[in-house]
């Protein structure tokens, strides 16, 4: 089955290696084109692709796959990569060259993927990253002998960490595509005669049905003989183009059911047979031949695990963590004022700038009151979102997240969930998107779905600029204990009240929700590393564009449309003591809608506020300008805070918010359900509008029961005012 | 027989099998945790819901309801 496979005049290479081999950080350097680089097993949850230039003459396309540890699947993730390969194995779109990458300093369980692309036919470059940890254990490893043996094209030492290897690797890169597709590889499986003859009815099917080579049938059989996820595979494909005769999947299910009987009765445990052969190969090669010196023995306590003494004790890990997480949240709120009130003041300085120097008129009163006011006062709240997302990166490029979910898998179990979950749930803290992608990781659905319908209660750093605004404006800036402050554990008891609900919905849930595959947990626990600067000022730099452009372009728009509905139609009638804010569009629909969410303290601006926040929560906090903007009129500019303060009732004079009201609201927020894109995403993860449907249901009655009882609540135990 | 669920802190064997029944058992022997291999308990969770092992050049936790479905000896023979 040969076909042309350069549709391209670019030829393109596929990176694959265990999750924290540094794959990502070698895409990277050969790309320039940074994305995550994390410690925690599986982060890269993406198909990446990047255009590397190797040399004046040759450039060429890079995709990057996400870690896994066999082209078994266990994991979505990984059953993204098996399926990816089984095209190339079928002819399909084959890459020019893999690039296996291979942590140096864990050899035998890197090399088990690595043997298993060997069997693929396509020319392999290994790059041995983490040379720099083998040399400072006074290792040697025989680059030479290795690449010998394994008959690969070429074999790398380099550490990305350090920028070494780099230019090494892009002359094998170089060599590697121009001498094209021959290959020859060690031929490795299976040695003994019995194991053939079983096998040998498989092998036949997949050398004449699909034309596989020699060496591929035999990988396959032996593949789908081991396990059932192998099989399935063939059984059923997500990818169209792979769709196999119904005749042909009957065939191989019976010599497969017929293979493994007699394995058995020989003594060969067949779910163990691909790995067995593997490793005894491999670990000949490694250690017996001398390729590999090493005085290093398992037996020697690492600097990780000193580290770990404290970190992951059974007292005092889960005490650090809560505290890091208490320290977290407390810093955003204290670090993020003098940034935040620099911005305000310079948003204030452009509009009145504007106001003196423009003629008074109908595009001024848009951009100022609308664009500058509805954007500037999401601005305001960059810095807070950059300081959370900073501290996450840090403790995820450090190491700490796996630990976290080591120490957390039997809480985490308990409530419905998977150790696994810890890092989706944390990243929601930030944003439900990556979150939600992050459990792709987790490897039973049902833990998976419940973790994906549940994320978004952690409360996303797009619902800060509304606690922010409402504790700086209800809550007052008092000492409590001479330490904490008052807004700082209200901002702590949001953050709880949502991770709370979290994990009594993630048990309802798991009551509710049937599943037939049992829930597994092994986790790699990768040595701690210190984060590179580099990679932590590019996510932060990554999630602030995205909050500056993407949201603002949302904001931008909504603050538009809105401005106009909140302006027109003008009443003409200039006798009456109404504000035309009310007759306005927004008016119109704000008090429509008054009657349901008067139960819960808002009045009608808000009801325009939570229409707007639907599409994203921080909208509520431009809209709130906007309106008031508009309400105050074209000669007064306020401060958002102020206006809230002072807003008062027009027939009762009495003020529209208190602290009670700031509450409900905040509740509120911590419930709904109110982003476009996380609807989207779990649209995408689960396929289907089911779950989002049901997303939007739960939490939209949760966020209004929440709030009608802190609003009613508190008004009969008399803090209505 | 012993398993890992039985193993302390800081203790070492070789794995000598698994259960039957274990699910895991093919997860396991990808990562290179199969029959002959030593390994090292490093720690156990706090509510030793989990076990903290070193195999081969790597730590793995695993959970106690499969860490009991490992048998281990402290000899190799």
């Amino acid at each position: 089955m040969q076909q042309s496979f350069e549709k391209d005049s670019r030829p393109w290479l596929a990176l694959i290696g265990n999750p924290n081999s540094g794959k990502t950080a070698i895409f990277n350097l050969l790309t320039g084109l940074h994305q995550k680089v994390s410690n925690y097993p599986g982060i890269t949850v993406e198909q990446k692709r990047g255009n590397a230039k190797i040399n004046g003459e040759l450039s060429i396309e890079l995709l990057d796959l996400p870690g896994t540890y066999s082209l078994t699947p266990e994991s979505l993730d990984e059953r993204i990569v098996a399926e990816q390969v089984l095209q190339w194995v079928h002819g399909n779109d084959r890459p020019a060259a893999i690039i296996s990458v291979v942590d140096a300093s864990n050899l035998s369980r890197n090399f088990y993927l690595t043997s298993q692309l060997m069997d693929l036919d396509i020319p392999i470059i290994i790059a041995l990253n983490m040379i720099d940890l083998v040399k400072k254990n006074n290792e040697t490893i025989n680059v030479q002998a290795l690449q010998k043996q394994f008959g690969v094209a070429a074999v790398v030492p380099m550490s990305a960490l350090e920028k070494k290897g780099i230019q090494q690797l892009k002359d094998a890169i170089s060599i590697a595509v121009k001498k094209g597709k021959q290959s020859n590889h060690t031929h490795l499986l299976p040695k003994d005669t019995k194991i053939r003859e079983y096998l040998r009815p498989i092998k036949e099917l997949f050398s004449k049905e699909f034309g596989y080579s020699d060496r591929m049938a035999w990988a396959q059989s032996l593949r789908i003989i081991t396990r059932q996820s192998a099989m399935n595979l063939y059984e059923n494909p997500y990818e169209p183009s792979l769709q196999f005769e119904p005749e042909f999947i009957s065939k191989l299910r019976l010599s497969r059911e017929n293979a493994i009987a007699k394995l058995e009765e020989s003594g060969f445990p067949h779910r163990t047979l691909e790995a067995t052969l593997r490793y005894h190969w491999l670990d000949d090669l490694l250690t017996k031949s001398n390729n590999v010196k090493s005085t290093k023995s398992i037996l020697k306590i690492t600097r990780s695990e000193k580290v770990d003494r404290i970190l992951t004790h059974r007292f005092f890990g889960p005490l650090i963590f809560v505290s890091i997480l208490m320290f977290i949240f407390q810093s955003i709120f204290s670090w993020a004022t003098i940034p935040m009130n620099m911005i305000e003041r310079g948003v204030v300085i452009v509009s009145e700038y504007l106001m003196s120097s423009m003629a008074p008129g109908m595009f001024r009163g848009l951009l100022v009151e609308g664009i500058i006011a509805g954007v500037g006062a999401i601005i305001v709240f960059l810095p807070q979102i950059l300081i959370l997302v900073a501290l996450m990166s840090i403790m995820e490029d450090l190491g700490y997240m796996s630990r976290v979910a080591f120490m957390m898998d039997k809480f985490m179990t308990r409530i419905g969930l998977h150790g696994r979950s810890v890092l989706p749930l944390m990243s929601g803290y930030a944003c439900a998107i990556p979150g939600i992608m992050a459990t792709r990781t987790i490897d039973s659905w049902k833990e998976r779905l419940i973790t994906i319908l549940v994320v978004p209660l952690m409360s996303c750093s797009a619902r800060l600029p509304l606690y922010v605004l409402m504790i700086g404006a209800f809550i007052p800036a008092n000492k409590v204990f001479g330490v904490f402050s008052l807004q700082g554990l209200t901002l702590v008891f949001m953050y709880f009240l949502g991770t709370g609900a979290a994990f009594i919905i993630a048990r309802i849930f798991s009551r509710i929700i049937k599943s037939q595959s049992k829930s597994t947990f092994v986790m790699e626990l990768p040595p701690y590393r210190i984060p590179m600067a580099r990679s932590i000022f590019h996510q932060v730099y990554l999630r602030g564009k995205q909050f500056v452009f993407n949201a603002g372009k949302i904001i931008m728009a909504v603050s538009i449309v809105l401005w106009f509905m909140a302006s027109y139609p003008k009443t003409v009638d200039e006798t009456t003591n109404v504000n035309p804010i009310h007759t306005s569009f927004a008016g119109k629909i704000g008090h429509a809608i008054e009657p349901v969410i008067k139960p819960l303290g808002f009045d009608w601006k808000l009801g325009v506020g939570l229409i707007t926040s639907f599409a994203a929560r921080e909208v509520i906090v431009s809209t709130l300008a906007t309106l008031y903007n508009v309400e105050g009129g074209i000669e007064n500019v306020v401060s958002l805070t102020e206006a809230l303060q002072t807003d008062r009732d027009p027939v009762t004079g009495e003020p529209v918010y208190s602290t009670l009201v700031a509450l409900s609201l905040m509740v509120f927020f911590v419930f709904a359900a109110q982003c476009m894109a996380t609807f989207a995403i779990v649209k995408n993860e689960t396929n289907s509008w089911k779950w989002p449907l049901i997303m939007i249901l739960y939490m939209t009655g949760l966020a209004y029961l929440g709030s009608l009882i802190v609003f009613q609540g508190g008004s009969l135990l008399g803090f209505g005012t | 027989m012993r398993s890992v669920g039985d193993m302390n802190n800081g203790e070492t064997g070789f794995i000598s099998g698994f259960s039957n029944n274990m699910d895991l058992q093919s997860r396991l022997v990808e990562m290179g945790i199969l029959p002959g291999v030593m390994i090292r308990v490093i720690k156990w969770a706090p509510w030793r819901g989990s076990v903290q092992l070193q195999v081969r050049d790597y730590h793995v936790s695993i959970r106690r309801e499969d860490a009991v479905n490992i048998y281990v000896r402290s000899t190799l023979t």
